[in-house]
């Protein structure tokens, strides 16, 4: 790629929010935290991979999904039934009366694996079904949708529909799937302890890693005439479609591209805190991973990543010092980032911090540069059909 | 010699806490001695592994929801976790030292279990925590308990199959609750069939499990069995298969916000429980359940469990005159509130008889533990980390309270993997 | 599975399971009618309705309550006292509502869905601190318990028909408001069109107000009458939730009379499919059904509007 290529796709100040993000994630707080705070910060950060998908589907494409725990929920299960299978030698599980299966089938009475454990046996697998499975899914349910126009607030009932479905589907089907209780007690990697300290450090920095590397995805979608059609549909998607464009499609490629981010969070989690449950596929942990979303600004995907590190850290502090108010702080954030800043932090960022750090740049380059170009474009309209 | 040497400079040491022991317990002389007797050991002596143990404080997690959807059934053992505490530490403490607790809450999220089992024991370095409540919470913390070392005592009646050397188990698990409730309904009520009816997850799934097992054991028949998603409100359409079914028993084990809507609804249904046409026996409804179902909607019901706070023995009366003028004079006192109060008390008997708070040797000092003090009367661990406990039959009345009819004779053997159960 | 019964009693069955039916259509418009107003004419989405209808609980628990210390001998038609003090307290906190948070947002639809959930959260905690983390049991009048027993198997519960009685008079209640008073006409006029509407002299803001107010009222009592069958407690608002809005948005949002047929197409797909299926199963049959029907038809059942 051409350097003029390359200036596009990453003007300078996405490379400086680049280089201060990943000084902070990969520099600071290493270096500041104990490994048991550092594990924290892994796991919020598997929530910015949710967020970010949000950014690009709601922010940029105008379709609120209240159904991201699903593909949350998909990545991390299909990475915990692996996790699972391999610490369900016959070897540990002698005590059961079927040896090899993972104890909550022995529980249930299965005999023999299900059909559909049996492929992740294989790593290999695993990796390629964390991202496809969801993804495959999110395809069935956009072409269904926006083939058939459906958005908006419509859009964003019917996914929290098959987020209750699937929670009560994997609830009820415990014999297959480990129930309310979740996938639990995962403990090896191809014999490596994933649940030392040094295996902490590990994947904490695979999970930095993956999440630049998604970053750099978004980035580009962003960037690309994609990120500028989504633009354009969600502020007049009508006009678009006059234009020639087939409007669904895009929306499907987004929406698919959102759930493999979420569902790859799924993933970092499973590894990172060593368990999957129910719990994150439904509805409400799906509305707060769009809280994350919209506190760090729903037009930045750097937003998103804050968004998340500070809505959890604030829970873990408030829920830590006051548990009893922790609700009422939420709710307020929840209230307060939707009337008073509705582009969140990077919002905030944009209108204060942003030209005094371009002032600074300049001074110490000796150049001066125009921003006004670069700046994230603010949201005028909600986007969305009636 | 160099342990005669820190047993005496200890002795000097924990004299400002020796004089706070006697001034707690000055209710009682004998108290004043014990603590006086057990207020000798040095830090270093009774903590090899760092916890947070001072010469006069010990530090214990209590870790439950106190937010979130499980917040009701969770405030009844926080509330006793806290009574035993303070009762502990006006009679001296453990060791001749006061506890002190971290409270954190669980916010009904098993992530959040978790990490703060994670802090508690890494951070804080408690001694042991008392927390937990439903399966899936205590299957998260599990596992780090397990890697770090922690002891955690677990309150709950619950399904079994699980015998951690971390846990000490302080409910009853699935077979001592069940199988003592069903001989009891066929041989004093003559029951024939049963319907089977639960929540839909694992408790109710794996209880059923084994009272189906037991049934048919007894050349008796299930005519049904039904599971709804947690939170159900409507149970129009079980209530008709009753009807059409006509079992002698139903065997309920729904909980949570469903429990209120499925007793309203039977009642109302025109099935009423005192003429025990169907009998309604439940393994779920505590009298704290009952506070909102309400004693007119489920008067009549059995419930088969450990402990009802209307048992009249004297351990139970002071426990319960303790736990109103504590907690305030409408509280009610469940089945898990109880298990939970044994917790701190079963923990400190156990440090004491093993002189130490490492939990090691916690772990290897519990089996053979008794309390003689329990309110629900006599409780021991088994080497399984269960207790040995009677069960009894409750019938429900308006007021809210169960009336015992029945107590098993003997203590019950806990047996977390019934054979042929599973 | 009908082997063993006779034809007489599969008949009473099928008879009291079309019932069972009925009482959950009623309690699926209760829980729906106030949301459909909202939604359908502002097109807000409030996603503390279910706090709405618990607000309405509990102010039925603490009338009870007051009844049975100070008025005892009138214990008996609390009830009606309760649900007209739900509505005022829930329209109350509604108006309020769309006066600090709501007008704001109205034309951005999906922020009132973040903003109405961070107000849910703030209310479960306030009836949390003020009631305590506990369910609380309401205690009914003696009237409203029990059944009448029409045949040996057929019986049908009291509170069952009060709430059935309670869904057609506030259906009809509503139409009525909506369709033949002045201030309906005022209310519709302002959704097909709000600048026209405020050009011909309708003041729009006091409508919304009122209209947000009405649908939280209506929650309100829908909340009261739940007590009769559900629990109260400071998260059981959540358990509705998802069904209401469902509910709705399969009714077509416009249309108070596509609420009324997808409750009862929801209720009766979903209470028969109880009778053959264990109560999981058939909740997520309900849904699956539900969802791909919207994918057949996006806009619901019924719609007003015009093709785009």
């Amino acid at each position: 790629m051409s350097y003029a290529g390359l200036r596009s796709l990453l003007p300078k100040n996405d490379l400086i929010n680049f280089a201060v993000l990943a000084l902070i994630l990969v520099v600071v707080l290493p270096l500041s935290l104990d490994i048991f705070r550092l594990n924290l910060v892994g796991k919020y950060l598997t929530y910015a991979f949710v967020a970010l998908g949000l950014v690009l589907c709601w922010g940029y494409g105008g379709i609120l999904s209240l159904g991201q725990g699903v593909f949350f929920g998909l990545g991390g299960y299909a990475m915990a039934m692996f996790l699972k299978l391999e610490a369900s030698s016959p070897e540990n599980t002698a005590i059961q009366s079927t040896p090899g299966i993972p104890d909550f089938m022995d529980w249930n009475q299965l005999t023999e694996l299900p059909w559909f454990w049996q492929p992740f046996h294989s790593l290999t697998f695993t990796v390629i079904a964390i991202i496809v499975i969801p993804s495959i899914f999110a395809y069935i349910i956009g072409v269904a949708m926006f083939k058939r126009r459906v958005g908006g607030v419509y859009f964003a009932i019917i996914t929290q529909a098959v987020a209750a479905i699937l929670t009560i589907l994997i609830i009820g089907q415990q014999g297959y799937t480990g129930g309310v209780n979740g996938i639990t007690d995962l403990r090896t990697l191809f014999g490596w302890d994933i649940r030392t300290n040094e295996a902490k450090y590990v994947f904490y920095f695979l999970c930095v890693f993956m999440l630049f590397l998604c970053l750099g995805v978004a980035q580009f979608v962003r960037k690309s005439k994609l990120g500028r059609l989504l633009v354009a549909m969600r502020e007049m998607e009508d006009r678009v479609r006059f234009s020639g464009y087939d409007v669904a499609n895009f929306k499907i490629f987004v929406f698919c591209l959102g759930s493999a981010f979420a569902a790859i969070g799924g993933a970092m989690f499973t590894l990172q805190v060593g368990f999957m449950s129910p719990t994150f596929v439904g509805i409400v942990p799906s509305i707060e991973m769009v809280i994350f979303c919209a506190v760090g600004g729903r037009l930045s995907i750097f937003g998103a990543v804050y968004g998340a590190l500070v809505v959890n850290w604030a829970k873990t502090t408030f829920s830590e010092s006051f548990p009893e108010l922790w609700l009422f702080a939420m709710g307020a954030l929840f209230i307060g980032v939707v009337m008073a800043f509705p582009n969140g932090l990077a919002g905030l960022y944009t209108k204060y911090c942003e030209p005094k750090v371009n002032q600074l740049i300049a001074r110490f380059t000796g150049k001066s540069n125009d921003t006004s170009a670069e700046l994230a474009p603010q949201m005028k309209t909600e986007g969305g059909n009636p | 010699m160099g342990t005669l040497k820190n047993a005496q400079a200890g002795l000097g040491g924990r004299l400002p806490s020796l004089m706070k022991g006697i001034a707690s317990a000055v209710a009682g002389a004998t108290m004043v001695l014990s603590a006086a007797v057990n207020a000798a050991p040095a830090t270093s002596e009774v903590n090899t592994t760092g916890l947070a143990v001072t010469d006069d404080t010990v530090t214990v997690g209590i870790l439950h929801s106190v937010t979130g959807t499980m917040a009701i059934s969770e405030t009844g053992s926080v509330q006793a976790e806290k009574l035993a505490i303070e009762q502990i530490n006006a009679m001296g403490g453990v060791l001749g030292r006061q506890i002190e607790y971290v409270q954190e809450d669980g916010a009904s999220d098993w992530p959040t279990f978790a990490e703060k089992s994670r802090k508690l024991l890494l951070q804080d370095k408690v001694a042991t925590v008392f927390g937990c409540w439903t399966s899936a919470s205590r299957k998260a913390v599990l596992p780090v308990f397990e890697q770090y070392n922690g002891m955690l005592y677990y309150p709950t009646f619950y399904e079994g199959l699980e015998q951690s050397p971390n846990v000490i188990y302080t409910g009853q698990e699935a077979t001592q609750q069940i199988l003592a409730g069903i001989d009891w309904v066929t041989k004093e009520k003559g029951a024939k069939t049963f319907y089977l009816l639960g929540s839909d997850y694992i408790w109710p799934r794996t209880s059923n499990k084994i009272a189906r097992k037991h049934i048919e054991k007894l050349g008796l028949k299930v005519v049904g069995e039904d599971y709804y998603p947690l939170g159900h409100t409507q149970f129009n359409s079980i209530i008709n298969k009753f009807k059409l079914k006509k079992p002698d028993v139903i065997f309920a084990s729904v909980v949570g916000g469903s429990n209120v809507a499925f007793y309203k609804q039977l009642k109302a249904a025109g099935i009423d429980m005192t003429k025990e046409k169907p009998l309604v026996l439940t393994i779920s409804v505590t009298e704290d359940e009952i506070l909102g179902i309400g004693g007119e909607n489920i008067e009549g019901a059995y419930a088969s469990m450990k402990y009802f706070q209307s048992l009249t023995n004297d351990n139970n009366q002071a426990f319960v005159k303790a736990f109103k003028e504590r907690w305030g004079d409408d509280i009610v006192i469940g089945d898990v509130t109880q298990a939970a109060y044994l917790g701190p008390w079963l923990w400190k008997a156990a440090v004491e008889k093993a002189g130490s708070f490492d939990v090691d040797k916690v772990r290897e000092a519990s089996p053979g533990i008794e309390l003689t003090t329990a309110p629900e009367g006599y409780v021991k661990v088994h080497p399984n980390h269960h207790l040995w406990s009677k069960t009894r039959i409750g019938n429900a009345k308006t007021d809210g309270q169960y009336e015992i009819v029945y107590e098993t004779d003997e203590l019950i053997e806990p047996d977390p993997f019934p054979e042929g159960y599973q | 599975m009908f082997a063993d019964y006779t034809t007489s009693e599969l008949m009473s069955i099928f008879a009291m399971q079309g019932f069972a039916g009925l009482i959950l259509f009623s309690v699926f418009v209760l829980m729906a009618l106030g949301l459909a107003i909202i939604f359908g004419q502002m097109g807000v989405i409030n996603m503390a309705h279910g706090e709405f209808m618990i607000l309405g609980a509990y102010i039925t628990y603490l009338t009870s309550n007051v009844f049975a210390d100070y008025m005892p001998n009138l214990f008996g038609a609390y009830f009606f006292i309760a649900m007209i003090l739900a509505f005022i307290a829930a329209g109350a906190l509604g108006m309020l509502v769309e006066w600090a948070m709501i007008r704001h947002l109205y034309h951005r639809p999906l922020d009132t869905l973040l903003a109405t959930w961070g107000l849910s959260l703030i209310l479960q905690q306030c009836y949390r601190t003020i009631f305590g983390a506990r369910e609380v049991g309401v205690t009914l009048p003696d009237w409203l318990m029990g059944s009448f027993q029409l045949t040996d198997i057929i019986e049908v519960p009291i509170n069952g028909i009060f709430v059935m009685t309670l869904a057609v008079g506030i259906s009809v209640a509503i139409a009525a408001l909506m369709y033949k008073s002045r201030w309906g006409i005022q209310v519709r006029s302002v959704v097909q069109n709000r600048p026209m509407a405020g050009a011909v002299g309708i003041n729009t803001a006091r409508v919304d107000r009122l209209t947000f107010g009405l649908g939280c009222g209506i929650a309100g009592v829908a909340g009261s009458a739940f007590t009769m069958i559900g629990s109260t407690g400071p998260t059981s608002g959540q358990l509705y939730i998802v069904d209401t809005f469902l509910v709705v948005v399969f009714g077509g949002a416009a249309s108070l009379l596509g609420t009324i047929a997808s409750a009862f197409t929801i209720s009766q797909a979903q209470s028969t499919m109880e009778f053959f299926l264990s109560g999981s199963m058939a909740k997520v049959l309900t849904l699956l059904f539900v969802v791909f029907i919207l994918m057949l038809r996006p806009q619901g059942l019924f719609s007003l509007k015009v093709r785009r």
